[in-house]
């Protein structure tokens, strides 16, 4: 397995759109951060950002490059090597590949001009949403039959996730505003793991103002800390949950 | 060895292998021949286990395939379309199969070298033809010296030294008592190589017979007038036994 996964970074590092995404960020978070004297402010704009690309591009770039290897996979499954390996080997390769273009495009910017903790909590969030992301893209190849609907399915998660999940849960909140539904949307949250970033992220900053009624729902009913380690675990779910069932699809699968 | 009994596998409505027993033995050269679609690189997933059959067993020297991983040691496959990590060079490829396959620790050279791959192993994958990246893949197959060669249209694509230079190399394996498994629609490259005839149709088992015997009932001497010989004839239903 690590065999694999030194062979996928391998090629990965020396991948034309890993190295422009990463200086894309690096672009994007150095003139976010010199444009806005206040450094909150700044963060903020690095979180939507990040809410905004990580996840579409993220998933994208994972499914392509798991139908492209396609041919290589069985390759691979020709070897005596068990077909677990072969598939977390891979999603290890993409995932560390594109969270050090991550940590590199935004983690270094943020830790020469905004060092803290709160600069810490949002390169995790979008490592995390990295992980998440690169984790539905391989269930994705596993479900899919060929490249171009797994394309298809990539692009409908993220934008799903990104863009229609929120326009439901202020559906639900309009219809149902005269009932006491703080717990019911508390959780409908944590379907989301673009909304969990950035309720993480947000409970850091403590920006009242700005956090929105999940954010503030968050923190009405959990407190800051106990918010935040809710966030994480949820957030971990989201990347191991699809994981887990990828390897089950994939044992069972036919090349 | 491999054993092949009752094999079937469906995709959807259609039945890709119907009811499939082989037995194939150490020194046999094995070509699997039947039009498009009738189930050869079906086949030969499942024996590779890389496609998961619905009923029946395949053992490999004794080996059921199903959950064991293991018996694939002694398997070098060389597939059908050959496709690389694009930034990986030859040398890359080929140390990551050394690395996977520690078993093995003598390789057999004969083809990378023969080939020429050790002059241009810095090059990268993506920058290679579709001819040198079935070198490449030729290569890895015979790598290990394993007892069973499973070899999906070795042969397409290859410029007419390089595709003498494999079939000496095929020809020279099999004289040491290894299993070749090979299909080829492409009949005269398998002149003077196969030694037995299998012959799938719509996924079922057609015949199984040696060369010898196929020459013998058609009369020609010639592989692809043996075989248009026994197309032309309908294929009999006595021709089910081996």
């Amino acid at each position: 397995m690590k065999t694999i996964i030194k062979y996928v970074l391998l090629d990965l590092l020396k991948n034309k759109i890993i190295l422009v995404y990463t200086l894309i960020l690096a672009v994007l978070a150095v003139s976010v951060l010199n444009l806005d004297g206040n450094p909150s402010k700044g963060l903020l704009s690095l979180l939507n950002i990040t809410l905004l690309f990580v996840p579409i591009i993220t998933i994208l770039f994972a499914t392509i490059y798991f139908f492209n290897s396609i041919e290589f996979t069985e390759l691979l499954l020709s070897q005596p090597i068990n077909r677990k390996s072969v598939l977390l080997a891979e999603y290890t390769g993409v995932a560390v590949s594109l969270s050090a273009a991550y940590a590199a495009g935004i983690g270094i910017p943020l830790l020469l001009l905004v060092s803290g903790t709160a600069s810490l909590i949002l390169v995790i969030s979008g490592l995390l949403l990295t992980l998440i992301f690169s984790s539905l893209a391989l269930l994705i190849f596993v479900l899919c039959r060929d490249k171009t609907r797994g394309i298809g399915a990539a692009i409908i998660t993220a934008l799903f996730f990104s863009l229609l999940f929120d326009g439901l849960l202020i559906g639900l909140i309009y219809s149902f505003g005269e009932y006491p539904i703080e717990k019911m949307v508390l959780g409908a949250i944590t379907l989301n793991p673009i909304d969990l970033a950035r309720v993480l992220m947000l409970l850091q900053l403590d920006v009242a103002v700005l956090m929105g009624y999940s954010g503030a729902l968050f923190k009405k009913f959990l407190g800051s800390a106990a918010g935040s380690i809710f966030a994480v675990s949820c957030l971990l779910c989201w990347m191991i949950v699809p994981l887990l069932l990828s390897v089950r699809v994939f044992n069972r699968k036919n090349l | 060895m491999i054993e092949i009994i009752q094999l079937t596998k469906s995709f959807g409505r259609c039945k890709a292998l119907d009811n499939i027993s082989l037995s194939m033995q150490q020194g046999q050269a094995i070509s699997l021949l039947g039009p498009n679609g009738s189930g050869k690189t079906t086949l030969i997933k499942s024996i590779l286990g890389l496609v998961i059959p619905e009923k029946g067993t395949i053992r490999i020297n004794g080996q059921a395939v199903k959950k064991d991983w293991a018996y694939r040691s002694n398997i070098g496959y060389m597939p059908q379309i050959g496709r690389y990590p694009e930034n990986m060079t030859i040398e890359q490829v080929i140390n990551m199969i050394r690395e996977i396959r520690r078993d093995h620790t003598v390789y057999d050279e004969d083809l990378l070298k023969g080939f020429g791959l050790d002059k241009v192993r810095h090059k990268m994958m993506r920058n290679l033809s579709g001819g040198t990246r079935q070198k490449v893949s030729a290569s890895l197959a015979f790598l290990f010296s394993p007892g069973i060669y499973i070899l999906d249209e070795p042969t397409a694509g290859l410029d007419p030294v390089s595709s003498e230079l494999l079939k000496d190399k095929i020809a020279q394996e099999l004289s040491r008592g290894k299993l070749v498994l090979i299909t080829s629609h492409v009949l005269s490259d398998l002149e003077g190589i196969a030694s037995h005839i299998v012959y799938l149709q719509d996924g079922r088992l057609m015949f199984y017979k040696s060369v010898e015997a196929l020459q013998a009932t058609t009369g020609e001497e010639r592989l692809n007038k043996v075989i248009a010989r026994v197309m032309q004839t309908e294929l009999p239903a006595s021709s089910y036994a081996v």
